[in-house]
């Protein structure tokens, strides 16, 4: 709330919307649902790009911000859902549309043709729902389906709700926890520390691994993807690893389907586990599937009593065979947390994030004067389900780099617009420079004796070897190799060493000499100095 | 040793003068890379010096020992500030080093050739000659310039693009006649030409200014490589013509990216007379940064710091002229000691050489993974609270990206702006080498901290590492 008085202070300064672009933000019908598309504070970045905010009456009580609240940031408050859908251009929601409880429509019934609603849909999950929203001719941008590359990390809601998730999961263990995390040596006793094992160091893993270490645990986390090692050591968490060579890095910094081999190991390794540590939180999924099992029966049997397992899959599944969704109960004097409204229960929290990861993308889109949904932007290419009714999902496949900041980011493909109109110029431009070197080509074969065309054919090559080799030298290494680069083009002498064999006094011999003792100069002070500058890069 | 046994060392060096360049691909491989280098180099002239055709190994003796002592001693004593020169320096002894041996070639009695072949190992030299004596001159040039022997402002001869194209004209002329010439009597054409060649080779590089000098010196270094492939081509030596080809593109990829990431073409910067344009057009002054710059005292700028849980700093030339890369370095593990997250920003053309602050953060102990690229970096700013700038200015200028006017314009810049507070450590509010206003300076969460760099780096480092020691003894 201390967000929102501050704002109080300047709400009078409100801008005037230029465009009269409106942005409905209705109430979320989802029962249990506190969040809400956008905070008093994010209302207020909205303005300032130009749009008018239209706030439901009650739209942001459950996630502590008031209607009073949404009036000082400058928005209206609108008490029916059925006009708010009316009157906005743009809506923006949390949870994919659904049946309305007291106007007895489907939400998707109350969006207009040539409007634009922006919220969670998992178009893969809810290929009705997809079709529903089609017949209503209008624009769906899915906030799930944005693209995970490093320019759209800003709009990516799913790690901002992971993040908060993976927080709340160890904040509701330790709910249910009857111990300290921390260890602590007291005048009543010694208390040792609780050991906490999180399973998948995705988003809401390390967000869960830097929970329970600020509570002073002792955590461990696993991962197929050996990637994240670092990451996870970075939280101050031990990486528990198998003795077993498999990469489970998947498309798009995701996890895949191990082998049966790796799985079996993994389980004996989380049944060596569970027999030791207090609280399990698993958070591995893979996309497109059933959460994988991990946690058996017979493990959580073998836990201490008054363990807690936290499965944050429960809504895919679950990790553990003995998780009810939405459900939090003991068995065997385990608690089990089956919860999937993790992020909701921190209302305000995710409702300012997922209110900025929307101002993000309304801005990426061009703001209120720029708004337009450009296909040709791969962020909202990848986000956009549905225009004018029709669908444009899934997006062209494109591979992304899987490290969460990838070093290369790959550039990726255009899609092309108009193909025929472009082909007929670029044809010549592209084969204009090749048949040039086609001719010249010809010309030196025409003209050159073999003795030289073996020399150029070794020169071609080698060139083409450069070209390749050196796009791959990481910048920071840039002087290190123009050192060295300097250093070997020192091979020059070679050619003074094959000219000074003459008699002593003559010129060849004298110059000769001369290239060979500046050549010896460069190659000795190019490669030590590299030597040098190389010992200092360290990590 | 047999032609067959030299030849198949040299197939070793060349493979070895590969995987030296791939190595360095990476910072984990970076070392052995360099050690393959200087065993492709030993080979390589193990080979040679054993093969049939070199006789005379006291004289050889004679230049390689006091050759390899100077290089030595120079590797060893060189500042890691004074990097650039050392490489300019260098560069201009491979362009020496190609001119002398091709003089020396074409001195060198009949070798046999007629007709065709002839021609083209004449062409063959003079090119050569003319390569080398461009590298040897520019990198003189570029050497005085960058050690502020001379000033580092673009020169602007009147009709300088006549003059170039004039030089080469009179080269192309000299050419013709070198190639009628009987004999040896082509002599004189071939110095007079080496003559003109080195006169290109300083005014093109005295027209490039100093901002420019990573694009210069990776011109250069192509240039070496092309100088040590047109030998090879001359000696019909397979090894030079493959480590100049590699050297060649290596430079010419190095020059590719720095003018990338200036946003110039190669051929304006080579050209040079950058920032001279008439800067006083009508629609500028109108866009002119209006506001004033607020300036900031140490001990405010160290209770940013203390309060910041994220800093990003963002060094430019200013940092390696003041030397104040230690400190510098200092300060980060204070921040770090103290559950700060210090980070590096660092543009493609920062400083005056490509890669220059990397070395000198390495040099100071930072370690490289928190030297961050602009482009892994850039998203960052908005989660940033405190930015410092130290001695950069161009690479941080948001008209770049907001001016179509600016002479900067479209050229990606670190966007420091985005965080919460900047502070900009500059010695005054002179514009930066471009000769452009910077509005960042007038922003209002910028704050500047005038004066020395190497002063001020020094006084926040004081007063942290006082803050440290107290609360470590409150505790």
């Amino acid at each position: 709330m201390t967000v929102a008085d501050q704002k109080l202070v300047n709400a009078d300064q409100t801008l005037e919307p230029k465009t009269g672009l409106k942005i409905g933000i209705p109430k979320e019908v989802f029962s249990g649902e506190r969040r809400v598309a956008a905070t008093p504070d994010t209302a207020k970045t909205l303005q300032k790009m130009g749009f008018e905010v239209l706030v439901e009456s009650h739209a942001g009580a459950d996630a502590t911000f008031s209607d009073q609240v949404y009036r000082q940031a400058g928005c209206q408050i609108i008490a029916d859902a059925a006009q708010l859908w009316d009157t906005a251009d743009i809506i923006l929601k949390v949870r994919a549309p659904q049946m309305h409880p007291t106007l007895n429509r489907h939400e998707a019934e109350l969006l207009n043709e040539g409007k634009t609603l922006i919220s969670f849909i998992w178009p893969a999950q809810n290929e009705d729902l997809l079709k529903q929203l089609a017949e209503r001719q209008a624009n769906v941008l899915a906030m799930d389906a944005i693209p995970r590359i490093s320019r759209a990390q800003k709009m990516d809601a799913l790690s901002s709700m992971a993040n908060i998730a993976g927080y709340r999961a160890v904040v509701e263990a330790a709910n249910h926890f009857g111990r300290f995390f921390t260890g602590q040596i007291t005048a009543a006793g010694k208390v040792p520390p609780a050991k906490v094992l999180v399973i998948g160091a995705g988003v809401a893993g390390l967000a869960a691994i830097g929970a329970a270490r600020g509570l002073g645990a002792v955590v461990r986390a696993f991962d197929t993807r050996p990637v994240v090692k670092e990451q996870v050591q970075s939280m101050g968490a031990e990486f528990l690893e198998l003795e077993f060579e498999e990469d489970g890095t998947g498309a798009g910094g995701y996890a895949k389907t191990m082998s049966p081999e790796f799985i079996a190991a993994e389980m004996a390794l989380f049944a060596e586990q569970a027999q030791d540590v207090d609280i399990i939180i698993t958070t591995a999924l893979i996309p497109g599937k059933k959460a994988p099992l991990l946690i058996t029966k017979e493990m959580v049997e073998s836990m201490k009593e008054g363990s807690v397992v936290v499965d944050m899959a429960a809504e895919q599944g679950g990790n553990c065979e003995v998780t009810r969704p939405n459900e939090v109960y003991q068995h065997h004097g385990v608690t089990i947390v089956g919860l999937t409204d993790l992020p909701s229960r921190m209302a305000n929290q995710s409702s300012h994030l997922y209110g900025n990861n929307l101002c993000h993308l309304l801005k990426d889109m061009g703001g209120a004067e720029g708004y337009k949904i450009d296909l040709e932007d791969e962020v909202v290419r990848g986000a956009t389900v549905l225009q004018a009714g029709k669908i444009t999902w899934p997006p062209p496949q494109v591979s992304q780099p899987s490290p969460p900041k990838p070093a290369v980011e790959v550039k990726q493909p255009a899609i092309p617009v108009e193909p025929e109109e472009v082909k007929g110029q670029s044809v010549i431009g592209q084969w204009l420079p090749l048949i040039a070197v086609g001719a010249a080509l010809f010309g030196i074969g025409l003209t050159a004796p073999p003795s030289f065309l073996t020399h150029f054919t070794v020169f071609v090559l080698a060139c083409f070897v450069g070209w390749q080799v050196i796009w791959n030298v990481a910048p920071a290494l840039h002087t290190p190799l123009m050192s060295v680069t300097n250093a070997i083009s020192g091979i020059i002498i070679l050619g003074g060493m094959l000219q000074i064999s003459g008699p002593l006094g003559s010129p060849t011999t004298i110059l000769g000499a001369i290239a060979i003792l500046v050549g010896t100069i460069n190659i000795a002070g190019g490669f030590l100095v590299t030597q040098r500058m190389l010992q200092m890069f360290r990590k | 040793m047999t032609n067959s046994l030299v030849t198949v060392a040299y197939i070793a060096a060349s493979a070895l003068f590969i995987l030296s360049l791939a190595g360095l691909s990476h910072q984990e491989t970076a070392r052995k890379g360099n050690i393959y280098g200087i065993l492709g180099m030993v080979i390589a002239l193990g080979a040679t010096a054993l093969s049939a055709e070199v006789t005379s190994y006291s004289t050889l003796a004679a230049v390689v020992i006091p050759g390899g002592i100077i290089g030595a001693i120079v590797a060893s004593r060189v500042a890691m500030t004074s990097m650039p020169e050392l490489v300019a320096i260098l560069h201009s002894f491979v362009g020496l080093a190609a001119v002398l041996v091709g003089i020396a070639n074409y001195l060198q009695p009949e070798s046999g050739l007629s007709g065709a072949e002839e021609a083209i190992h004449h062409i063959e030299i003079y090119l050569g000659v003319f390569i080398g004596a461009i590298t040897f001159t520019g990198s003189i040039v570029a050497f005085a310039k960058l050690r502020a022997i001379i000033g580092s402002k673009p020169l602007m001869l009147p009709a300088r693009h006549f003059l170039n194209i004039g030089m080469l004209v009179g080269s192309v002329i000299l050419g013709t006649q070198f190639m009628g010439a009987a004999s040896t009597s082509g002599l004189q054409p071939l110095l007079i030409m080496t003559a003109i060649a080195s006169l290109l080779g300083i005014h093109l590089v005295a027209a490039i200014g100093g901002a420019d000098m990573p694009v210069v010196i990776s011109m250069l270094n192509s240039y070496s490589g092309w100088a040590a492939a047109a030998a090879g081509f001359m000696l019909g030596n397979d090894l030079l013509i493959i480590t100049g080809a590699l050297v060649g593109s290596s430079g010419a990829i190095l020059s590719y990216i720095m003018c990338k990431a200036m946003n110039r073409g190669f051929l304006s910067v080579i050209l040079g007379g950058f920032g001279a344009a008439p800067k006083s057009g009508g629609s500028k002054s109108a866009d002119a940064p209006v506001g004033e710059a607020t300036s900031t005292t140490i001990e405010d700028t160290v209770e940013l710091l203390k309060n910041a849980k994220n800093v990003i700093i963002a060094p430019g030339y200013g940092m390696a002229v003041a030397q104040a890369q230690h400190p510098v370095a200092q300060i980060t593990k204070i921040l770090r000691d103290r559950g700060t997250n210090v980070r590096f920003g660092i543009h493609p053309v920062a400083g005056r050489l490509p890669g220059h602050m990397n070395v000198l953060l390495a040099e100071a102990n930072v370690p490289y993974d928190i030297v961050l690229e602009m482009d892994e970096i850039n998203e960052d700013f908005t989660e940033t609270d405190l930015v410092l700038v130290i001695g950069a200015n161009d690479t941080v200028n948001p008209s770049a990206l907001t001016d179509p006017e600016s002479p900067i314009a479209g050229m990606p810049v670190l966007e420091v702006w985005n965080a919460k507070n900047v502070v900009v450590m500059k010695r005054g509010m002179s514009s930066g080498y471009a000769g452009v206003d910077n509005p960042l300076f007038y922003n209002d969460n910028t704050e500047m901290l005038f004066g020395d760099a190497r002063q001020n780096v020094d006084a926040i480092l004081g007063q942290l590492a006082a803050l440290n020691t107290k609360t470590a003894v409150a505790a």
